[in-house]
């Protein structure tokens, strides 16, 4: 490295070292309100302060996560299990790790961010101050070791600024990644995962298989057989041909609608054409129960996932047509961080749960090879909602 | 009769090609892409144009697109859609402008050789032709409704070939009764639902599927 390059590398992380402490610092304050706020739990008041106090350390703790990718190139990742929402985060170990690292972190981001500084001043004293005291002419039988000192404090500088950065980096790391037992919970739940994908993967390619070989395949044999035997009755029995051909005009037809229905399943063409939020249009548009479609505004995910969330609303809305005898029903698709929410709501009689060798169990498994979850709400008299989250994937 | 064709698959676009020109039709032009398609409307101001919901360079719907652009462009201009699948979806779409010149069919039905080309002249005179699939999503969907259900089955079947956008001659034709026959069905569903009688054919047809889109 050029040392113009190094000179303005220890400037930034002096510059940083500072902004670190600041916040460190600041951290305390966030600390002892989320700490009061959660004293306060007995009182009721605190009901109301917890979850805003702790969502603040959460974003706090994302800011350092974020610092540490951006300055020092340590990988941080989120370990928590749900958003940021309501007394829930208390049941997160995630969030009692977040308040651990806030209040060690007060006295080890100061610090850390302020060597660099300290040096700095150091490199000042020694180099500055201490030929000054010497031309003044006073007796000072120590400034050899003064500019030494400096000389030292300038050279760590200079060379290791940002390592002090990249210290606390991992420091944070250690207490803001999800800790190993959650990895290794983690590792075992995409075990699951991958065995339900690999299995109703290839579940779904016998189906197609067999329902291509007994369908589409079969009309097209047909198809050519009818226009075979009508070319040698064409001269002899006119008639006849007409006939067949006409026949195999019907075969022909039947053929394609086998193959649109199976097409359907796999990859609904709207999907394809015009992706998720207008597909689930078009899905609604024909149900005999009236059902409006909520949507934010560029509402996207890749494309396995819109067709796995797809398949999930179909199956969720032909359960309300099916079950709940309701009259209205609604689907809200929402953006919400890196996840697409997914709510799909009826008026009707409630009841509703998760049969496990029923349709939305084959739905959950679909959405779990996502890391997506679903979850139904559906009091005796209603009204039903089922919710999903995934991530929108890359 | 002139014609433009968008569709990017040569067996297909070279068929209809075929087809029409076989029935004594003028092909001015055939377009694999939408900005071929978009081009040829624009510069040959076609009678009809029969185009493919699916088309290069996105492959999504920019068939949809070219005709929707074209009818801003010139209100009612003839558009015949044609797809591998059919949605109700787009057919409210294609219709929202409610103006007639407008088709909607899968392409399994240009099989029927000697109905497509009527299908592509009614369009081209202003009619509104949709396919059987989606009159029937739309029956389905408003079926279990008290008003349809009062409808007797003939009535129905009457209901259905209206809303495909067949005239009286070819309802009558198709079920084997007399035009004054069929005239009276028309006269009772009009009455059941609640609907003005209209001489006109396609506004009859659009009057039938408005009532059958309501929500």
């Amino acid at each position: 490295m050029e040392w113009e390059d190094r000179i303005a590398a220890a400037r930034e992380a002096g510059l940083r070292g500072i902004e670190l402490a600041a916040r460190s610092l600041g951290g305390l304050l966030l600390f002892i309100a989320a700490a009061i706020s959660i004293a306060l739990l007995p009182l009721g008041i605190g009901l109301v302060l917890a979850p805003r106090a702790l969502a603040a350390v959460r974003r706090y703790a994302d800011e350092q996560r974020e610092r540490g990718r951006a300055w020092s190139g340590v990988r941080i990742d989120r370990p928590y299990r749900g958003p940021a929402h309501g007394l829930r985060q208390l049941a997160d170990p995630a969030t009692w790790r977040d308040l651990l690292w806030l209040v060690l972190n007060v006295p080890v981001g100061t610090a850390m961010g302020l060597v660099p500084v300290a040096l700095t001043a150091w490199a000042g004293l020694g180099l500055v101050i201490a030929p000054v005291v010497l031309t003044v002419g006073t007796e000072h039988q120590f400034w050899p070791v003064a500019v030494g000192i400096g000389v030292l404090a300038v050279a760590v500088l200079i060379a290791g600024a940002p390592a002090f950065l990249d210290l606390h980096a991992r420091f944070s790391a250690a207490l803001l990644s999800p800790p190993r037992y959650a990895l290794e919970a983690r590792v075992d739940r995409l075990e699951v995962t991958r065995a339900d994908a690999l299995d109703s993967g290839a579940a779904e390619l016998r189906r197609i298989e067999k329902d291509l070989h007994d369908g589409a395949q079969a009309r097209i044999a047909a198809l050519g057989m009818t226009i075979g035997l009508a070319e040698q009755l064409i001269r002899t029995d006119p008639a006849k041909a007409e006939a067949l051909l006409a026949e195999a005009r019907d075969t022909s037809g039947q053929a394609l609608a086998d193959l649109r229905r199976l097409v359907r399943g796999i990859h609904p063409p709207v999907l394809a054409e015009r992706g998720l939020v207008e597909a689930v249009r078009a899905l609604a548009v024909v149900l005999p129960v009236p059902t409006t479609v909520f949507a934010d505004p560029g509402v996207r995910a890749a494309a396995p996932v819109e067709a796995a969330l797809y398949f999930a609303i179909a199956e969720a809305l032909a359960n309300v047509t099916k079950h709940s005898g309701a009259t209205r029903a609604w689907v809200n698709l929402r953006a919400r961080a890196q996840n697409l929410l997914v709510e799909v709501g009826d008026d009707g009689a409630g009841g509703a749960g998760i049969p496990p060798a029923g349709g939305l169990a084959g739905v959950c498994k679909r959405l779990g090879a996502f890391d997506g979850r679903l979850a139904v709400t559906s009091p005796p008299g209603g009204p039903t909602v089922l919710a999903m989250e995934v991530p929108c994937g890359s | 009769m002139r014609v433009v064709i968008g569709e990017d698959q040569a067996l297909l676009r070279d068929g209809l090609a075929r087809i029409l020109t076989a029935y004594g039709e003028t092909v001015v032009a055939t377009a694999a892409t939408a900005p071929e398609l978009r081009t040829a409307i624009a510069d040959l101001s076609p009678d009809v144009a029969i185009v493919d919901v699916r088309l290069p360079p996105s492959f999504t719907d920019e068939g949809l697109r070219v005709a929707a652009q074209a009818r801003a462009r010139t209100p009612g201009f003839p558009v015949l859609v044609l797809s591998q699948h059919v949605e109700v979806l787009y057919a409210r779409e294609l219709l929202s402008d409610g103006r007639g010149g407008l088709g909607y069919l899968l392409k399994d039905r240009v099989a029927d050789v000697a109905r497509f080309v009527e299908a592509v002249r009614i369009v081209a005179a202003g009619g509104t032709v949709l396919d059987p699939d989606v009159v029937a999503d739309l029956l389905s969907r408003r079926g279990q409704e008290e008003t349809i259900a009062r409808l007797t089955p003939r009535e129905r079947e009457v209901l259905r070939l209206m809303a495909e956008g067949r005239a009286n001659a070819g309802i009558a034709s198709r079920l084997g009764v007399t035009e004054k026959a069929v005239n009276k069905h028309i006269n009772n569903i009009f009455g059941k639902l609640g609907l003005l009688p209209d001489g006109d054919d396609n506004r009859r047809v659009l009057a039938v599927l408005n009532y059958l889109e309501a929500p």
